[in-house]
This record gives structure tokens, sequence and C-alpha cells, in this order.
């Protein structure tokens, strides 16, 4: 009997965390609708979330073109097919590695930060002095962040697509010695509308859930040092697993 | 003659993780005048005054501001209510990243309570109040535990609030650097003439500060009296609390 309770007690727990974090986010999507619009905070979000991850996605990006064209020409060069170098990095990038790295990188950096500077708020009653100041906490601290998440990762992916195949030009043109004509019009010519499109979509599901998940653990943290670390962890493991799990619906949905 | 009650507490319980704190507490906060809320720690003190504020939702009971029932209104009514209060948290609650103006600033500038220019007016005048005249430009960080106290005050008061909760205001703080904040707390009230409601450890220093003191124990109020009759009380759990940091002073 107490093995069933226990386990009923965690589903139970489990089901209204699913819905406390469903509440939470319709609450801030509800604040972005009323006065006033915090566009202040917006672009300060979006200069920390957006501008502040070029650098480290533009990174990212770069060797995971370089190592897709390195991998890719050995494998192609099997069936001779070194010339369709160029549609394989770029599908590849485009509608898998660019959404799915530049989120996970977009979580590690900007997404963890969201969850400790909440949390800390939370926990040194900044978050309770603003709310005594009828100032609504969702709508200055949350609601900002999913706002410059959802127009700032998918600006990051299409940054991570340029220069992820740009990469893969560098490493199979310049060092490997593929053609450079024969690279870009492989791309052109599979590289379709609808897959850029698809990762456009991905990468705008994946800023809600950055956003979403770190924010809701840091403003529900526990009031310790101990609890923020752990809230810190969770929201970053349950943001990338999250991301993976969802790409791989979506990409069954959009194939 | 008792003044008119400006918040109301009625049966008020509240439990937290499995453990009742608030078991029933009955309050009556005058208007225009200083209330401070001694007993026990761990008593659930600072509970009580969230449930004042709207911070936390009694489980039993009403919460009754000005006749408004805080336990059943919702968001945007709360809001209105609480453009009422101001609140001193124990931990001053500055926001830590912007600087102690900015931070005065933020409730004016935010509820666009008065224009820029007098944003620009007004913080300055209040900070000089608070003891704090060139202390504008520094970051909560850099402040010493009373100052940032200072700093909270002067946030409270900024909006003109016609209540302030003060939730221990001391703590923490040495006996001069206290007694300075005890000193303000008055001569703003003063100058401002808010109902104030304090949580404070402060035995003897809170009687001559309030004109009330309330006493909770075991998650009610055991008596609430004015200050002088407060101090005559026979109650033994009253004698006990507050006797032995009055012959700890003494001596």
């Amino acid at each position: 009997m107490n093995v069933i309770q226990a386990i009923g007690a965690r589903v139970i727990a489990w089901i209204e965390e699913m819905g406390a974090m469903l509440l939470f986010l319709l609450r801030s999507f509800g604040w972005l609708f009323r006065p006033p619009l915090r566009l202040f905070q917006i672009i300060k979000q979006l200069h920390f979330v957006g501008f502040k991850s070029t650098f480290v996605v533009m990174l990212t990006a770069l060797f995971t073109g370089m190592v897709l064209a390195l991998q890719g020409y050995y494998s192609l060069r099997k069936f001779g097919s070194e010339g369709l170098l160029g549609s394989a990095v770029a599908l590849s990038i485009i509608r898998e590695l660019g959404p799915v790295l530049a989120s996970l990188m977009v979580t590690a950096r900007a997404g963890s930060a969201m969850t400790a500077e909440i949390g800390i708020m939370r926990i040194t009653e900044q978050i309770d002095a603003m709310e005594t100041m009828a100032i609504n906490s969702l709508q200055y601290l949350i609601t900002p962040k999913i706002v410059a998440s959802l127009i700032s990762v998918p600006l990051l992916v299409a940054l991570f697509d340029v220069v992820g195949i740009g990469g893969g030009y560098v490493v199979a043109v310049k060092l490997l010695g593929v053609s450079g004509g024969s690279y870009w019009s492989s791309i052109e010519s599979a590289v379709e509308w609808k897959d850029v499109y698809g990762g456009i979509l991905k990468s705008i599901s994946f800023g809600l859930i950055i956003s979403w998940v770190c924010c809701y653990k840091g403003y529900f943290t526990k009031m310790s040092a101990e609890g923020l670390g752990e809230a810190t962890t969770e929201a970053v493991v349950l943001a990338a697993v999250l991301i993976l799990v969802w790409d791989y619906f979506l990409t069954s949905i959009l194939l | 003659m008792r003044p008119s009650i400006i918040i109301r507490l009625k049966g008020v319980e509240k439990t937290l993780g499995g453990q009742p704190v608030l078991r029933g507490v009955d309050l009556d906060i005058p208007k225009g005048e200083i209330t401070t809320i001694i007993g026990p720690s761990g008593e659930g003190k600072s509970v009580l005054l969230k449930h004042i504020i709207g911070l936390m939702r009694p489980d039993r009971g009403q919460v009754l501001v000005d006749g408004v029932n805080l336990a059943q209104t919702h968001d945007r009514a709360l809001n209105e209510i609480r453009k009422k209060f101001a609140m001193l948290f124990q931990s001053a609650a500055l926001f830590d990243s912007m600087n102690v103006f900015e931070n005065v600033a933020f409730p004016l500038r935010e509820k666009r309570l008065v224009s820029e220019s007098d944003v620009q007016r007004y913080v300055p005048e209040m900070l000089e109040r608070v003891g704090l005249g060139k202390m504008g430009h520094k970051f909560p960080a850099e402040l010493s535990g009373g100052m940032k106290k200072r700093a909270g005050l002067a946030r409270a008061l900024v909006v003109r609030p016609e209540i302030i909760l003060f939730d221990e205001p001391t703590t923490g703080l040495d006996p001069l650097m206290a007694y300075a904040i005890h000193e303000l707390i008055l001569s703003m009230h003063k100058t401002f003439g808010f109902t104030g409601i304090m949580v404070s450890h402060e035995i003897p220093e809170i009687f001559s500060l309030s004109d009330w003191v309330a006493m909770l124990k075991n998650g009610k109020i055991l008596a609430m009296e004015r200050s002088d009759e407060f101090q005559r009380l026979s109650d033994p759990l009253v004698r006990e609390f507050i006797s032995i940091p009055n012959a700890m002073a003494a001596s």
C-alpha cells in the first residue's frame, strides 16, 4: 500500500507542477497584453539573451560546420559524391543542428542566468518588495524574458546556420579541395524553403521552452543557496531535455 | 478612546509546510498610529505581516483593509489596495541591479506617480531626510546594513503611503544604528502621519516607539494594549517575554 501511496503522491506532485508551470506561462503571457508595455525591459533582455549570446553561438556554429564538412567529406568520398558535401552540411545544420545546438547554448548561457537572477530576487525578497509596490513581478521580470527569447533564439539560429555553412565551406573548399561552385550549387539545389521554415519554427518553440522553464524554476526556487543551486541545475537539465524531446516530435510532424 | 481601525484581521489561519503557523489571529490596527507585534522567534510574525499586505493569503479568516477583504480580491484589485502600502523588509530588499537613487525612484517611476522632473526633486530630498544625501550613486552591495535600511525606508516613504509595514527594521544592526533607525521612524511618523505596523524584538525600545503593542503567541494574539499599559500586564507569558530583556538592560 505504501508503495502505491508513494507512487501516487509522486504522480500527483508531478501533475501539480505541470499545472503550475502552465498557469505560470499563461499568466506571464497575459501580462504582455496589459499596460504598461515593458519596452525597456524587453530591449534589455534582447541585449542579454540575444546580442550577448552571438559570440558563443557563432563559435559553436563555426566548429559544427567545420566538423560536419570533415566527417561528411570522408563519408561521401567513399561513394565519390564529394560534390554533395555542401547540401549535407547545410541540410544538417538548417534542419537539426542549428536550432538544437544554438538553443542548447542559449540555455547554458542565458537560461541558467535567468534562473539564478530570478531566484536570487526571490530569496532576497526583491520580488516580494516589487509586489508590495503594486508592480506585477511577472509582467516586470518574466514577460520581457519570454518575449526576448521568442525573438532572439530564431535570430541566433539564423546566424548559426550562416556561420555553420561558412565553416563547412572553409574546410570543404579551402582545406579539402572540394570545388567552391559545387559546394554552393548543391546547397542551392537541395535546401528548400520548407527546411528553413521548419528550422525557424523549431527555434521559436525552443525559445519558449528555455525562457519558460528557466524563469519558472527561478521564480519558485526553494529559499536557500542550495535550493537555488538545485533550481538552476534543474532548469538547465529540464530545458535541454525538453528541447531534444520536443525536437523529435516536431521533426516527425514537419517531415 | 480607541482611534478608528484601518486594518482588521478576523480569525486568520495559515498552515505552512504542514505546520499550523497562525491559528486564528484577531487583530485591529488603529489608524495613524504605530502598532508593534512582538513574540518569540518562529511564531509567524513575518507571516502575519505578509498576510496584511496580501503577499500571503489566509487558509481561513479575513484580512480587511479599509473594509476590503484581501483574502478574496483578485490581482488587479489587490494592486489597488497595495497602493496604500509600503513595506520595509528585514533585508531591506533593495534591487541590487539598481543604485540607491534608482531604487528610491523605482516605485515613483514604475507607477508613473509623478513626472520625471519631480522624481529628480523628490528622491534626493527623501535621501537627504534619511541621511543618505550623497549615497544616491552607490549600489546596495556597497552599503552597510544600516544604510540599506535607510535606503529601504526612503523607498517606502517616497510614495507617501498610508500604511507602512516594518519587518524587524533594526535586526542585525549595532545598538547605535538601531537607535538611529528607531528615531528616524519616529520622526518620519511625526512628519507623514502614516499607520505603522512593526514586527520587532527590540524590547524595551519598542515601548517608547510604539503607540500599541500586540503579542503573538501560539499562533494567536495573546494581548494588545497601549504601549504603557502593555508593560503593566500581569499575564505570565507576557511578563516572561518582556521582563528578561528589561532585566538585562537594567543590569
